[in-house]
């Protein structure tokens, strides 16, 4: 089972590269996604998922986020299709590929039970979705991939470095060295505490770099800016994600060696840095697919803050990923509807979006509420039990200055977004350079909607899958 | 064992300081090659038994870091017909001051930690840690963006000798899905560099500063 997850996007990849019409390959990756989560729900169904001799485990914090992302992935999946018809230009070919490759690696991620096998998978995740930033072949988005793959590429190397200090911390120990998960958690008692401490930092800022926590954020308003609506999706909703879980697994070793503590320090130092600086760059920001990166370094900010207050906030910050990635599903597939609508992303050009393509203005205006922590929706949810979390164990401050950075973000998103969604479109309302359409929209409000499910209502399965990942990263 | 493989980190150590002074581009992905020929040596040395699989990763190691990606670079910088001066942000004498003062942290690093019975005396840690600060000099101190991706490359062979200390623990498949994933990597990279030649007519990655803010 844990091994078919993988081959099924990756087999329809291969398919999608072989296929000679571009139509067809862009219905594949839909068909793709639809079989995935029918897949995915049967695995999760499945109580003990596992595979190759304990190198692949689905345990309870991956299959939230195998989950998710799948239900994630089949919004994009049905969007492909009425995206690219309205790309004339592009390679197609590789783009379909890459999306399915990308969804075969993300699931390899959350299922990944060894780390040198997890780092094999979050590494080639950067390579496949280099591509996917490169698709409109235009010399900033050259730029951005630039810079992409070479800060991920020493992050992660730098990952690298942190799994074979944790090897060498069970080493000394006189164990015998094991980078299998299960093994690290059965030897973290015995490991050296230097060598733990060194490893996990590497780690974090490796792994940190990834998910984009400031100050290792660099690439990111570039990608995230250059990207296509999907590969903001998949990277800001998916592969952020695989590498925070990346880091949540490090951190369970922490806790089964009794070096909690030590742990969530770094972190809610880097949660409070990065929404600090989501803040300051958002408020001037003109390019509102830019602003959408910092938004996402806000919420990898809020993730690791959530985790470094422990605690009760774990659930708050398993919710929390989840409510991020479908709300960061609607920000980028409606802002590029609006970008493709007016030909451009910058607030110079682009005005009264709420007139000129309706349906995308409203949904990125929800999208915008959504994640700012507005009720009713789900990060409201979750951000009120981080902060409660961090009331009632006494982190006043800490609770307090995360409060303070949300109003900043607030107000930061808000000035930039409400310019670009109010006033009268230039040049003219009547001229719309791509119009919405069934397939560009519909799966935008699909997500919306789950986005306001979870934080009115969260169904039993679903809550169920997230306490029991909360338990486990509470150490208890 | 320690008897052959220390002199050979120690030769890996040389290495680092010739790419850090090197002032031609051709010079530093020699550099680059020829750790990768020594590494490829120390990892089959370093594996417990003689056996078949230390064999072909010391091959592959040997065909990808020594062979293989300098070839590519090679003749990527034969394409692209840029300048063969490397120049660097920082001039070459401080970058050699800086190497070596990352080289003298690293072994200082190394006695401050607690060393595995196995590794005591080894130059192991201190020569992986002094590595990896070299490729992040190279990285953050020369322009082109060739040298770069050698800082890149330069980087990773001082974590592929951490990886040494633990061959018992790595399993065969890992090894092979690191080096794996690092020639994609520079391939892939490759392209890109050949991208930026054709779209700004030059390597000089100070002109990829458009995006901002």
């Amino acid at each position: 089972m844990a091994l078919i997850l993988i081959i099924v996007p990756l087999c329809l990849a291969i398919t999608a590269f072989l296929v000679p019409w571009d139509r067809a390959r862009a219905w594949i990756v839909t068909f793709g996604g639809i079989v995935q989560l029918g897949l995915v729900a049967v695995a999760l169904a499945t109580p003990d998922v596992h595979g190759l001799n304990g190198w692949l485990v689905l345990d309870p914090v991956g299959r939230v986020v195998l989950g998710f992302t799948t239900v994630l992935f089949v919004a994009c999946s049905f969007y492909v299709p009425g995206y690219l018809a309205q790309r004339p230009t592009g390679n197609k070919r590789i783009f379909c590929a890459c999306v399915l490759a990308v969804l075969s690696i993300l699931t390899l991620i959350t299922e990944a039970y060894h780390l040198g096998l997890m780092w094999v998978a979050i590494e080639a995740s950067t390579l496949a979705t280099a591509p996917l930033l490169y698709f409109n072949r235009t010399p900033r988005s050259l730029e951005a991939v630039w810079k992409y793959l070479l800060i991920g590429s020493v992050g992660i190397a730098l990952a690298l470095l942190g799994c074979f200090f944790l090897g060498y911390a069970s080493l000394y120990a006189g164990r015998a060295p094991s980078l299998l998960i299960i093994d690290l958690l059965h030897n973290a008692p015995y490991m050296s505490r230097s060598w733990l401490h060194a490893a996990f930092i590497l780690l974090l800022v490796g792994y940190g770099t990834k998910m984009g926590l400031a100050p290792m954020h660099t690439w990111k308003p570039d990608a995230y800016g250059e990207a296509p609506g999907v590969a903001g999706t998949l990277l800001a909703g998916g592969l952020t994600s695989g590498a925070f879980l990346a880091i949540l697994r490090i951190y369970r070793v922490c806790i089964a060696a009794g070096e909690g503590n030590f742990a969530r320090r770094p972190m809610i130092v880097l949660g409070l840095f990065s929404m600090l600086v989501a803040g300051l760059f958002m408020a001037k920001q003109k390019d509102f697919k830019r602003m959408l990166a910092y938004s996402s370094v806000e919420h990898m900010g809020i993730l690791v803050l959530g985790i470094g207050i422990g605690g009760a906030a774990a659930f708050g910050t398993i919710l929390h990923l989840m409510n991020n990635g479908f709300t960061k599903g609607v920000l980028f597939l409606s802002a590029g509807n609006i970008h493709r609508a007016f030909g451009s992303k910058s607030t110079d050009d682009v005005r009264g979006a709420l007139k000129k393509v309706p349906y995308s203005g409203a949904l990125l205006l929800a999208g915008f509420f959504a994640i700012t922590g507005t009720p009713p929706f789900g990060p409201f949810l979750s951000e009120f039990t981080i902060f409660n979390a961090a009331i009632g164990s006494g982190q006043y401050l800490i609770g307090g200055l995360f409060l303070l950075m949300l109003v900043v973000v607030f107000v930061g998103m808000g000035a930039t977004l409400l310019s670009v969604l109010q006033g009268e479109p230039s040049p003219s309302p009547a001229k719309v350079l791509a119009p919405e359409r069934i397939l560009t929209v519909v799966p935008v409000i699909g997500l919306l909607a789950i986005v306001l499910m979870l934080g009115i209502y969260i169904p039993t399965p679903v809550e169920t899958l997230l306490r029991a990942a909360a338990l486990s990263l509470e150490g208890r | 064992m320690a008897v052959i493989v220390d002199p050979l980190l120690i030769v890996v150590l040389l290495l680092n300081f010739y790419v850090l002074g090197a002032s031609r581009m051709k010079s530093i992905i020699n550099g680059s090659a020829a750790q990768g020929v020594v590494l490829g040596a120390i990892a089959l040395l370093a594996h417990d038994e003689f056996g078949f699989q230390a064999l072909l990763i010391a091959l592959v190691t040997i065909t990808l870091k020594g062979i293989g990606i300098p070839w590519m670079l090679g003749r990527a910088l034969r394409d692209v017909g840029i300048r063969r001066e490397v120049e660097p942000f920082i001039g070459l004498i401080p970058s050699l001051l800086v190497g070596a003062l990352g080289t003298g942290l690293a072994i200082l690093f190394a006695h401050a930690m607690p060393l595995a019975k196995q590794s005591v005396g080894s130059l192991l840690v201190p020569t992986s840690l002094s590595t990896v600060l070299t490729g992040f000099i190279l990285l953050t101190s020369r322009r082109k963006a060739i040298s770069q991706v050698v800082g890149y490359l330069i980087l990773e062979n001082g974590v592929f000798i951490m990886g040494l200390t633990l061959v018992s623990a790595m399993p065969f498949l890992v090894e092979m899905g690191v080096l794996l994933d690092l020639l994609v990597g520079i391939f892939v990279m490759g392209i890109i560099v050949n991208h930026i030649q054709r779209e700004y007519a030059s390597l000089d990655t100070t002109r990829l500063s458009q995006l901002k803010g």
